[in-house]
């Protein structure tokens, strides 16, 4: 499959199980679109300052932020988006009252369904819009969205608000947002998965809710944390075979006797590898969508460093 | 005072002497497993009726656990399942998935004044959009689950997995949440125009909402406030009945008989999120029983031995490779493969040793912790039986692994 064009989009959303590097991928991304020379804008959704932390920055507001050059970030609030919502739209002279108004509101959204959501997404095609219009200046606009649970709720909320509100303004802007959303030239949702059962298994059950749910395209899927492969399989048997007792002692004499621990260790490597490929597998069967693969890190630390390994993965295999 | 790296901690006295036991932490760290190899660990070597009430385990888990089905019935984990395993435990172990619409619906049966406004609600599409979407329920539904179960006392001890969510604390929240979100002094404002005179629908404002009525027009339309006000004006009836229910359920877990376990991993975000999780607990008075680093790596990666052989494999690879050809042993004739093998073998080592290294230092940075610190390694394959579960409570009972 080729790889897709996820530079020339101009909102890449990725999701994907708790725990399994979303802020990572998605700061590497803006790093390597930066690096050919978009100018990017990150929303940080889940605000925990998860992807500032990968450009070694403190964590951002709702304004955005420059973060490394070409990269600015800013972290979701709905209470902000309403506020610029209702100043940019409606003129609402409320500003004074914002405070209980936003209480209220804050309310009926819980209950409500999609409204959160709503002002979650309404915020990041509406930067998108401005952008495709020339008010605002990002090339492409990143979004460390909501797991996997989630994602499918908040991407939709323009379509249930449509079929809970008959009229009114809300109703005629979920439609701009729609078009932007359900433009392939404009957006890829992208799933950020390790080869891990849990994970794989929610990815596939995220890419057929989203074929039935959404009319959102895809873009790829991201297979983080990728273990290597140590042996091919002649090798293997050799490496089985210094494992014997007897063989075990021979390369003992020869490295000291931290043998053991050494042929542990490959051991444990080999069969993490394994069970990990064996995910994998299940998760190219059910998953016809491009698979961009980043190694595991064996790194000291998490940070800029780790981000710009990461990033050089994703250029590599988006053929860059 | 933190205990040194591979130090092994138990949380058999927590198991023995609570009756509930929440496992939380952020996503991915292995929460399922752990809860259930803690119950699965109380039963075999506690005794007594033990139950683990998960919210989303993995299909081969679930099946291990007879929970095949979906529902939320309380199923036995047959006893032969566990002899198989290799125990001949001393109690019962149950199992139970929560079915967060099954549950929802079976509290507003229970609370509503009669069965037509239960249906009312039941079939109101909010209702649906509510329990079915939203995060927060899912937190609520799980925590008035356990109370129901703990209230039931048919068992000993409870360990309880908490729902996925975007902030591990969520769930604490969730009781008082939602007794305030139903006796709020808003949501009587806010259904006040709905109410006047009986006449439901009957717009006629009050002096207080009546700007925000006016902007939200704008916004949503009128029908939609319509329909949310009378939602919650169903809703309401039901608000003695829930709001004391969730009182108690808050009681219940900042009772002494409830304690929280916290699972991570020894990686930088999900390490941070324990530990405001852990400051936390202990600033809302709940009982912060247990830490919980789950699939650590080995600690013979840092064995100095290991490293010096480490490298020795790496740069005497010709030399061993050749001698290992001459003993003439099916596999390692090839003088030259012997060699790239060890000079891998010696390369992952060090690979995995930095990560190892890592690891040590995050928890050696651990600030705050528990009495408690268990650790569980990472296994090389996945946990999806009752042996690999007892593999884990193995590690929570603090017995040191053979070396």
């Amino acid at each position: 499959m080729r790889a897709p064009d996820l530079l020339g989009r101009r909102l890449c959303i990725f999701t994907g199980k708790g725990g399994v590097g979303k802020s990572t991928v998605t700061a590497a991304m803006a790093l390597l679109a930066a690096e050919h020379g978009r100018r990017v804008l990150v929303v940080e959704v889940d605000a925990k300052g998860n992807v500032t932390d990968r450009f070694e920055h403190p964590p951002v507001g709702f304004v955005p932020v420059e973060v490394h050059p070409g990269v600015h970030a800013m972290a979701m609030d709905t209470e902000a988006s309403l506020r610029e919502y209702l100043r940019l739209n409606l003129r609402v002279p409320v500003l004074g009252r914002i405070g209980p108004l936003a209480r209220v509101f804050d309310f009926v959204a819980t209950a409500a369904p999609g409204v959160k959501e709503v002002l979650t997404i309404g915020k990041v095609c509406w930067e998108v819009r401005e952008s495709l219009e020339d008010r605002a200046p990002w090339d492409l606009v990143l979004v460390d969205a909501a797991a996997s649970g989630h994602v499918i709720a908040q991407l939709g909320a323009p379509r249930s608000i449509r079929e809970l509100v008959a009229v009114g303004p809300v109703r005629h802007q979920t439609e701009w947002m729609n078009a932007l959303l359900e433009d392939p030239e404009v957006t890829a949702l992208n799933v950020v998965v390790t080869p891990e059962e849990m994970p794989v298994v929610e990815t596939i059950e995220l890419v057929a809710a989203a074929r039935s749910e959404l009319a959102v395209p895809f873009g790829a899927v991201v297979v983080n944390r990728v273990l290597p492969e140590l042996f091919t399989r002649a090798d293997e048997e050799a490496f089985e075979a210094m494992r014997r007792p007897d063989l075990r002692e021979r390369v003992a004499e020869r490295v000291g006797p931290g043998a053991g621990p050494v042929l542990d260790g490959a051991r444990l490597a080999v069969s993490l590898r394994r069970t990990r490929a064996g995910h994998l597998a299940r998760l190219r069967e059910a998953v016809d969508l491009p698979m961009l693969y980043v190694p595991y890190l064996f790194s000291r630390s998490h940070g800029l460093r780790e981000t710009r390994v990461v990033a050089e993965a994703l250029g590599a295999e988006l053929g860059l | 005072m933190n205990p040194p790296p591979g130090a092994a901690g138990s949380i058999e006295p927590l198991l023995a002497a609570k009756e509930i036991v929440v496992c939380c932490g952020s996503g991915g760290v292995g929460k399922t497993s752990v809860a259930a190899a803690a119950a699965l660990g109380a039963a075999v070597r506690l005794g007594g009726e033990v139950l683990v009430l998960t919210v989303d385990p993995a299909r081969r888990l679930a099946s291990a656990l007879g929970l095949e089905g979906i529902g939320n019935v309380e199923r036995p984990v047959p006893p032969e399942a566990l002899a198989v395993a290799g125990h001949r435990p001393r109690g019962r172990l149950w199992a139970a998935m929560l079915d967060t619409k099954q549950s929802w619906d079976a509290l507003v049966l229970r609370h509503a004044p009669d069965e037509e406004t239960a249906y009312r609600i039941l079939d109101n599409r909010l209702y649906h959009n509510l329990t079915a979407r939203f995060v927060q329920s899912h937190d609520y539904i799980a925590m008035e689950r356990l109370y129901e179960i703990h209230e039931s006392g048919r068992f000993d001890l409870l360990v309880v997995d908490t729902p996925p969510s975007r902030n591990a604390l969520d769930f604490l929240d969730a009781p008082r949440r939602m007794a305030e979100f139903f006796g709020g002094r808003l949501l009587r404002w806010l259904t006040a125009p709905y109410r006047v005179g009986g006449r439901r629908g009957a717009r006629v404002l009050n002096v207080a909402s009546r700007p925000f009525y006016q902007v939200a027009d704008r916004i949503l339309g009128s029908q939609f406030l319509q329909d949310i006000a009378e939602f919650f004006l169903n809703f309401q009836s039901m608000y003695d009945g829930f709001v004391e229910r969730a009182r108690a359920v808050e009681r219940l877990l900042l009772d002494r008989r409830t304690t929280f376990a916290v699972v991570t991993t020894l990686e930088a975000a999900p390490l941070r999120e324990a530990e405001v999780f852990c400051t936390e607990l202990e600033r809302r008075r709940f009982h912060l029983g247990a830490l919980v680093l789950n699939k650590t790596l080995p600690s013979f990666f840092l064995d100095p031995a290991g490293a010096e052989a480490a490298e020795r494999c790496v740069a005497d690879a010709a030399r061993i490779g050749e001698d290992l050809a001459t003993t003439g042993i099916a596999g390692l004739t090839d003088a030259a493969r012997n060699a790239r093998v060890l000079a891998t073998v010696g390369e992952s080592y060090r690979n995995f040793s930095v990560v190892a290294a890592r690891e040590a230092e995050l928890r050696a940075e651990l600030a705050r912790v528990p009495d408690c610190v268990c650790d569980v390694p990472a296994f090389e394959a996945d946990i999806a039986d009752l042996e690999g579960l007892a593999r884990i409570a193995k590690h929570l009972f603090g017995e040191r692994p053979v070396p």
